[in-house]
């Protein structure tokens, strides 16, 4: 590969990934690839009640099973002081292995360690626990009764976790009274799980030194650094942190889970390295589940569709450890971004949030912090309303979008949206879809009753937590760091504190040094998921990862730029001042001829620097300003079997404002993903629990993942409008089609059934309910 | 148990369990760790090789016994010296792949529906790969890497 300085520049190219040759080869390294002479493999015994006292624990027959090497019990960690984590948000706390009674069903008891993973298994099948079951609570309208209190742990003896309220409620309720339309429904999105395709697990090991070499699925590898030094005891700096390669994350691999705990307390009892790998079942039933948000949506708008206000109320059920890996100050996440792409004049959102006896968690599943949830709501409800009124939905939508003029927009539930042009990014997704054929021909077949829907999302996220003043996760503040390095030949190093899961960092990361420095990126390599080597960040999830750490990196390559430029100055033999960067190099302000390029200072920094510092690096800390607000413009478009209520997605295309685009290829590669992960949202998945507390979802024919035969095409399209306050105008997009697609799908549903009268079914759609809905809208009209 | 399973031509003779996976035998006594394991109920297909030249089979559901005396492909077999298969250029010329994980199963699944049929539709490569689940791509980019490998002359077991 050459290493030849740029002469164009590197931001927009369709640079084939660095990081595939490896992955292609068999060559990635996951967790579970990591093997150590001595290792012993920990399986956990889980729970098969919802909810149940411990009479007693024996482990004499585990104990006598051949390989097995040690038996821990949530006793054993409470005497060491380990019985409880904290959650990431600090509101509450979980058990490592079970203490007294159980609170879920497959949660952790007790910790087998044994010379191999079949041995592991056999010990943990022969662990005794004696239960004495108890009233199970299985939903969130249950708890709210405070007939069972599931957390006598806790200080106050209810159910209730928290009530969290943004916006005016007085204002919004005298709006609502007055508004000439109003529309109200009870919006459920179900209760589901990321499921990347490698489940979560880990390497512990305490090496010759006494320090802890730590190999996780851990998409925030610094995070878990601190979070295991102020629940270990352990110092910070006797903590390694390795997050390997990951197969997926989706805000899975965001919590620290018990079994990571039980491995390093097993490594340290025992003296050997111990490995955790959960099964696919242990993955769906205990780790990180997402959303279970029941939002009552109100919207008030005049005769002729003007939003006059918004009112959310929220029933959230997080399962029996508030383990929702959100911001502090943010309980709800970033459930007040609710008012969407639309400028309402008045708006209120609230969420009381309480324990069931259902798996903890709440997690970010690819998306930030609860904006999915929101973003579904509002597009959800906006077509409930443009039903109500009978216009058109897309004209609903133009009335009340936010206006270009109007950024930076402060909307009434506290953001300060930074830019969009919500109008012109429909605009693009009308005319490519086109519209207007597509309503035509649905009048065609609507007269011979057919059922063919048409959906929008004109979605808004808001991405990139987060600015110092209002967001941390256990008071660390969420800025990102980079560090970076050219060696003397131009080539170089950037170390950031995120970590991909796929997003394609090693290459993306690479471009935008390449960018900023005039080098070429095949020779600029990444490393992230080392706390040993690079810098503190806070991680990868919630579309942060290009917002904050992609900021750092562009900073810290204007900082190693300023550098160089002193060195340019003596090799050019002017001034500093009389030096401009241009056409990605340095040259004598309006004599073009004399110039040098970056390789070239690059070399000289370590050989020829003068009275300047040697080397040639910086590293950058990043508070980002503000968040930054991706939008797009989606459109599904719906056949349904009338007779079989076989929904068949036809068309679906996402339009998507994610600002300036790095690499177009991981773009498009991401809003793929994204979209099919909202596909499966909309129609297939769904963790389900029934009324006694078990889950009934609990591998993969159970928990329906969209195989290729059922995933749809996907169309793509972009407006480009940059974000002002990134360094590179970019605005993160991993998780929008993600975010955006549900509702798209869920509205054409809704309007390819409108002639049947009906108004809302909840996700995931299956056929039997479009079928149930068909049947019932036949017998009530005939 | 004894058992003897050639690997991407190289015999690899061990003593296990009897229950010992394929996937694991493959993982733990070859130490070829580019076939993965994502489920437990062999819906995920990353853990697919190819047995005898001529099957795509889920190493999680077949013990290392019934391989014993067989020929097995797996990813780190697919590479001539320093020439990618043309299915391994292909996924990453169409960025067909993100995080990896499901990536090996995809390939040789891939292998044995274009040895099967080696000018697929669109259709029948979206039926092929049903059993090979991904979270990341969409499928797309690889039913695109597929048809590219599919024009390229020479694409052999």
């Amino acid at each position: 590969m050459s290493t030849e300085p740029k002469s164009a520049g590197c931001l927009g190219v369709a640079m084939k990934r660095k990081e595939d040759p490896r992955f292609i080869q068999g060559k990635g390294h996951y967790v579970d690839d990591i093997s150590m002479p001595g290792m012993l493999f920990l399986s956990l015994v889980r729970s098969p009640y919802p909810h149940a006292e411990i009479k007693s624990i024996d482990i004499s027959e585990a104990m006598q099973v051949p390989g097995v090497k040690a038996v821990i019990t949530g006793k054993d960690l409470e005497a060491a002081g380990l019985g409880w984590l904290p959650t990431f948000h600090g509101l509450d706390k979980q058990m490592v292995l079970a203490i007294g009674k159980v609170l879920f069903q497959y949660q952790e008891v007790a910790a087998v360690f044994a010379e191999t993973r079949a041995a592991a298994v056999d010990g943990a099948e022969a662990v005794q626990v004696d239960y004495a079951p108890l009233p199970v609570v299985a939903d969130p309208f249950t708890a709210k009764t405070d007939e069972v209190i599931l957390r006598p742990d806790r200080e106050n003896k209810t159910n209730h976790i928290y009530h969290w309220e943004v916006g005016d409620k007085d204002k919004t309720a005298t709006a609502l009274a007055n508004s000439p339309k109003r529309i109200k429904e009870r919006i459920w999105f179900q209760r589901c799980h990321p499921a990347p395709l490698e489940p979560c697990g880990c390497v512990a090991h305490f090496d010759s030194m006494g320090r802890l070499q730590f190999y996780v699925t851990s998409q925030a590898p610094h995070v878990y650094r601190t979070a295991l030094a102020i629940v270990t005891g352990i110092p910070e700096d006797k903590i390694h942190v390795v997050s390997p390669d990951l197969g997926g994350g989706f805000g899975n691999k965001v919590p620290v889970y018990p079994g990571y705990v039980c491995a390093i307390v097993g490594a340290l009892k025992i003296g050997r390295p111990v490995k955790w790998i959960e099964t696919r079942t242990e993955n769906l039933t205990s780790t990180g589940f997402a959303r279970d948000y029941h939002m009552d949506v109100e919207i008030g708008a005049t005769a002729d569709g003007r939003l006059t206000a918004l009112h959310v109320a929220t029933t959230a059920d997080h399962g029996a450890f508030d383990a929702a890996a959100d911001p502090t100050k943010y309980p709800a996440g970033m459930f007040g971004v609710v008012t969407g792409s639309y400028d309402f004049p008045v708006a209120h959102a609230e969420v009381d949030a309480y324990f069931t006896n259902k798996a903890p968690g709440g997690i970010a599943y690819r998306c930030s912090f609860r904006v999915t949830e929101a973003s579904y709501a509002i597009e959800r409800a906006m077509d409930i309303l443009a039903d109500e009124l009978a216009i058109d939905p897309v004209e609903l939508r133009r009335k009340n979008f936010v206006r270009k003029e109007q950024f930076p927009y402060p909307s009434v539930l506290g953001f300060t949206y930074d830019s969009g042009d919500y109008q012109k990014t429909l605009d693009v997704t009308l005319e490519k879809i086109g519209y207007q054929a597509l309503l035509k021909e649905q009048v065609e077949k609507r007269a011979r009753g057919e059922l063919m829907g048409i959906g929008f999302s004109t979605f808004t996220e808001v991405v990139g937590a987060g600015p110092s003043k209002h967001f941390d996760i256990l008071g660390i503040k969420m800025f990102d760091s980079a560090e970076i390095r050219i060696h003397p030949t131009g080539s170089g190093i950037v170390r950031t504190g995120t970590k991909s899961q796929g997003q394609g960092h090693e290459t993306t990361w690479a471009q935008i040094v390449g960018e900023e420095l005039g080098l070429d990126p095949q020779n600029i390599m990444v490393e992230e998921g080392d706390t040993d080597t690079a810098p503190y960040g806070l991680g990868t999830y919630a579309s942060r990862s290009t917002p904050v750490a992609g900021a750092a990196i562009a900073m810290a390559a204007r900082r190693v730029r300023e550098k160089a430029r002193k060195v340019a100055a003596h090799m050019l033999e002017v001034g500093e001042a009389d030096v401009e960067w241009k056409d990605y190099k340095f040259q004598v302000k309006g004599v073009p001829a004399k110039s040098v390029t970056m390789k070239e200072v690059a070399f000289a920094a370590y050989t020829n620097m003068a009275q300047n510092e040697p080397g040639l690096e910086a590293s950058y800390y990043y508070d980002p300003p503000n968040m930054t607000f991706p939008s797009g413009a989606y459109v599904a478009v719906v056949d349904i079997d009338r007779e079989t209520g076989e929904v068949k997605v036809r068309r679906f295309l996402a339009v998507d404002d994610c600002g300036t685009i790095i690499n177009p290829l991981v773009v498009e590669g991401q809003i793929h993903g994204g979209l099919t992960e909202g596909f499966a949202i909309a129609f297939m998945q769904e963790i389900q629990y029934d009324k006694e507390g078990n889950n009934l979802n609990t591998n993969f024919t159970d928990y329906l993942i969209p195989t290729s035969l059922e995933t749809p095409a996907w169309e793509t399209g972009k407006t480009v409008t940059p974000s002002p306050h990134h360094p590179i105008g970019a605005k993160g997009v991993g998780e929008s089609p993600n975010v955006g697609s549900p509702a798209a799908f869920v509205n054409a549903v809704i309007d390819a059934l409108s002639p049947l009268g009906v108004r809302h079914i909840d996700m995931p759609i299956t056929r039997d309910k479009v079928w149930r809905a068909i049947r019932q809208a036949e017998v009530l009209t005939t | 148990m004894k058992v003897n399973v050639t690997v991407n031509g190289v015999a690899y003779e061990r003593e296990v369990e009897a229950r010992t996976l394929l996937a694991y035998f493959l993982r733990e006594e070859c130490g070829l760790t580019g076939t993965h394991v994502g489920c437990d109920t062999s819906s995920c297909g990353c853990c697919v090789v190819v047995l005898d030249s001529d099957k795509a089979v889920k190493s999680c559901s077949m013990f290392a016994a019934q391989a014993d005396g067989h020929q097995v492909l797996t990813v780190e077999g697919l590479a001539n010296g320093g020439t990618l298969h043309p299915l391994q250029q292909a996924f990453w010329d169409q960025h067909g792949l993100q995080c990896g994980y499901c990536t090996p199963g995809m390939l040789l699944t891939s292998i044995i529906l274009l040895k099967h049929n080696p000018n697929p539709s669109e259709s029948d490569i979206r039926e092929g790969l049903a059993g090979n689940l991904c979270r990341c791509t969409g499928y797309q980019n690889i039913v695109k890497a597929v048809q590219q490998a599919a024009g390229t002359l020479g694409v052999q077991v």
